[in-house]
């Protein structure tokens, strides 16, 4: 079902935002089609009618009261960033 | 006077509680032994000066009639714990220097025992890999060696194991999400404990498949890990997955006696090709069971062997969405290029942050949800792992309790496998379906093969019936009465 070409590998490291060198491109395209192909033979089982699994606990989600139980934290929020400026994280600029 | 590093927790307990030694003694000779076992590259960040204050805590409780289990024992926190203002990096480049402003209910818990940091332990990055060979930190050795040859300590929990297994930490904590706390504890002839999902909160641990990840410990002996899996268990609102469940004295539970119970052995975990001396002790741990007076049954596990591959379409899956946060904006490692906007500074800062396997996951993952793709991966995927939980919960409806080799093999050499992913993936061909499952599972260390290197044998439990994997694996650790230890050639 995987074939993986050069192509797609390209399409796929820009989807996971991963810049990829073009020599890289055609190796990576082998080690994704060999693993692709090994998780292949999933399709030998039979899964009519089976539910996927959607948690692996009999738990409920807990339901809280909606209200604020956290904030004002400015400083800790951008302690570790890169760059913070004015109280904002700070990036390269994105309106030409 | 005694070696105070090769005591077990529950000695130092009771010799703490009996005032014959202070919490300042234990942990001024576990550093000494942490700086001693650089050679292991179990450690990446080391907190000597914090353990001391920590230690000196502990006295202070102690000597108020403050004293739980974890009270003034030092132990190393595996870097995937958030650990407030100290190195917190899943031994990924990409979190360069990231020191967190909140503590891991797991570390909260243990520090609220009491409980001493000796320092950060080394790790697969982001917990991607089983042989602690993909750290950022370079890889772990394993204290054990074939013969003069080194070994791989397993992983993803590397660091934790071999600081245990070299006594430069009395336990550690680990985590789990396909067997990477009971595969290296088997490498390292360490006990590795992982609880059901649920039981440990997940909050301030770096997330890479949120389905699965688990928290647990490894320590010396079955009694340690009881005591310390007590300390870190137990409800957190702050974990939408935590489950509201009381915490049971885990210790009580090793009574020893497992006289009329069920072992089940699952016949699809006779593998083509494994190592004679594996299947043979796996058998002398059956032997052991009976003459304990447990009662072993046959049982069927039909969709063992679409575990692995079930697991490596969810768990890439998860990572690459729980990893699309480190973009180089909030915290870590930033990649800016000359003239290029911000999409650039993402590609760039991801391509140098990221290594090469959790890279492969990543494109994985992302592949298998892209559009035109996720039922045919993704959802067949889920719908299997569903097939795999209830061959689990049909068989537990005859046995209280499974019992398995830990790994297909012993520890390897480095660069054995990592060339090869997919060899590398059936390490934990034996771990990967309890984790699928949810269910709480055990590594007891049990032999040597004929390298000398150790060997362990799981055991797995029904969900929330941790107490009966201990009672089991106690009675399994008495029986194989393993007693080695590595040479110290690292001191």
């Amino acid at each position: 079902m995987s074939n993986i070409d050069k192509a797609t590998v390209a399409k796929i490291a820009r989807l996971a935002r991963i810049k990829i060198e073009e020599d890289k491109l055609e190796p990576l395209a082998g080690e994704l089609n060999n693993i692709l192909g090994w998780v292949e033979q999933l399709d030998e089982v039979n899964t009519d009618d089976i539910q996927p699994m959607s948690s692996v606990v009999d738990a409920k989600l807990r339901w809280r009261q909606d209200e604020v139980t956290d904030g004002d934290k400015q400083e800790s929020v951008l302690k570790n960033a890169p760059n913070a400026e004015y109280g904002f994280f700070a990036v390269p600029k994105v309106i030409e | 006077m005694t070696d105070l590093t090769k005591l077990s927790i529950a000695e130092a307990r009771d010799l703490l509680k009996k005032g014959d030694i202070t919490s300042r003694e234990l942990t001024e000779a576990h550093i000494a032994s942490v700086d001693a076992a650089d050679a292991l590259n179990a450690y990446i960040a080391k907190t000597p000066e914090l353990a001391m204050e920590m230690a000196d805590r502990a006295d202070e409780k102690i000597k108020a009639g403050d004293h739980k289990g974890m009270t003034g024992i030092p132990v190393g926190i595996k870097d995937l714990f958030a650990t407030k203002g100290v190195h917190t990096q899943a031994c990924s480049h990409i979190l360069d220097g990231f020191k967190p402003e909140y503590e891991s209910t797991v570390t909260q818990n243990l520090w609220d025992d009491g409980a001493v940091m000796l320092g950060k332990l080394n790790m697969d990055e982001f917990a991607m890999g089983s042989s602690n060979e993909t750290s950022f930190y370079g890889p772990v050795k394993n204290p054990w060696r074939r013969g003069d040859t080194d070994t791989v300590p397993g992983g993803s929990s590397g660091g934790s194991v071999a600081s245990v297994a070299g006594f430069a930490a009395m336990g550690a904590t680990a985590s789990d999400t396909g067997g990477s706390i009971r595969q290296p504890a088997s490498f390292t002839g360490t006990f590795g404990f992982k609880p059901t999902y649920g039981r440990c909160s997940r909050y301030g641990m770096v997330a890479f498949a949120s389905s699965l990840d688990q928290a647990g410990t490894i320590t010396r002996d079955v009694r340690d890990g009881a005591i310390m899996m007590e300390s870190i268990s137990g409800f957190d609102a702050k974990d939408s997955t935590s489950v509201d469940m009381p915490v049971p004295n885990f210790e009580a539970a090793l009574t020893g006696d497992i006289r009329g119970m069920k072992i089940g052995i699952p016949q699809e975990y006779h593998l083509a090709g494994m190592p004679g001396e594996i299947e043979a002790l796996w058998h002398q741990g059956i032997e052991w069971m009976k003459a304990a007076g447990a009662e072993i049954v046959d049982i069927n596990l039909p969709h063992t062997k679409y575990a692995l591959p079930t697991y490596y379409i969810v768990a890439p899956a998860e990572a690459s969405s729980n990893l699309a946060r480190y973009d180089g904006v909030r915290y870590g490692l930033r990649e800016t290029v000359e003239g290029g906007g911000l999409v650039d500074m993402y590609e760039a800062t991801r391509a140098a942050g990221f290594g090469d396997e959790v890279k492969r996951r990543i494109m994985i993952g992302t592949y298998v949800l892209s559009a035109g793709y996720y039922d045919a991966y993704y959802l067949k995927a889920q719908k299997v792992r569903q097939l795999i939980a209830n061959d689990f919960k049909m068989a537990f409806e005859k046995v209280d309790a499974i019992l398995t080799p830990t790994a297909p093999s012993a520890a390897f050499a480095p660069g054995e496998k990592s060339d090869d992913p997919i060899a590398m993936y059936l390490n934990d061909v034996f771990t990967v379906p309890a984790s699928l499952a949810g269910l709480p599972g055990s590594s007891v260390p049990v032999g040597l093969d004929a390298n000398g290197l150790p060997l362990g044998l799981q055991i797995l439990g029904k969900p929330w019936d941790e107490e009966t994997v201990f009672k089991v694996s106690g009675v399994m650790e008495e029986a194989a009465n393993f007693t080695a230890k590595p040479a110290e050639w690292w001191r």
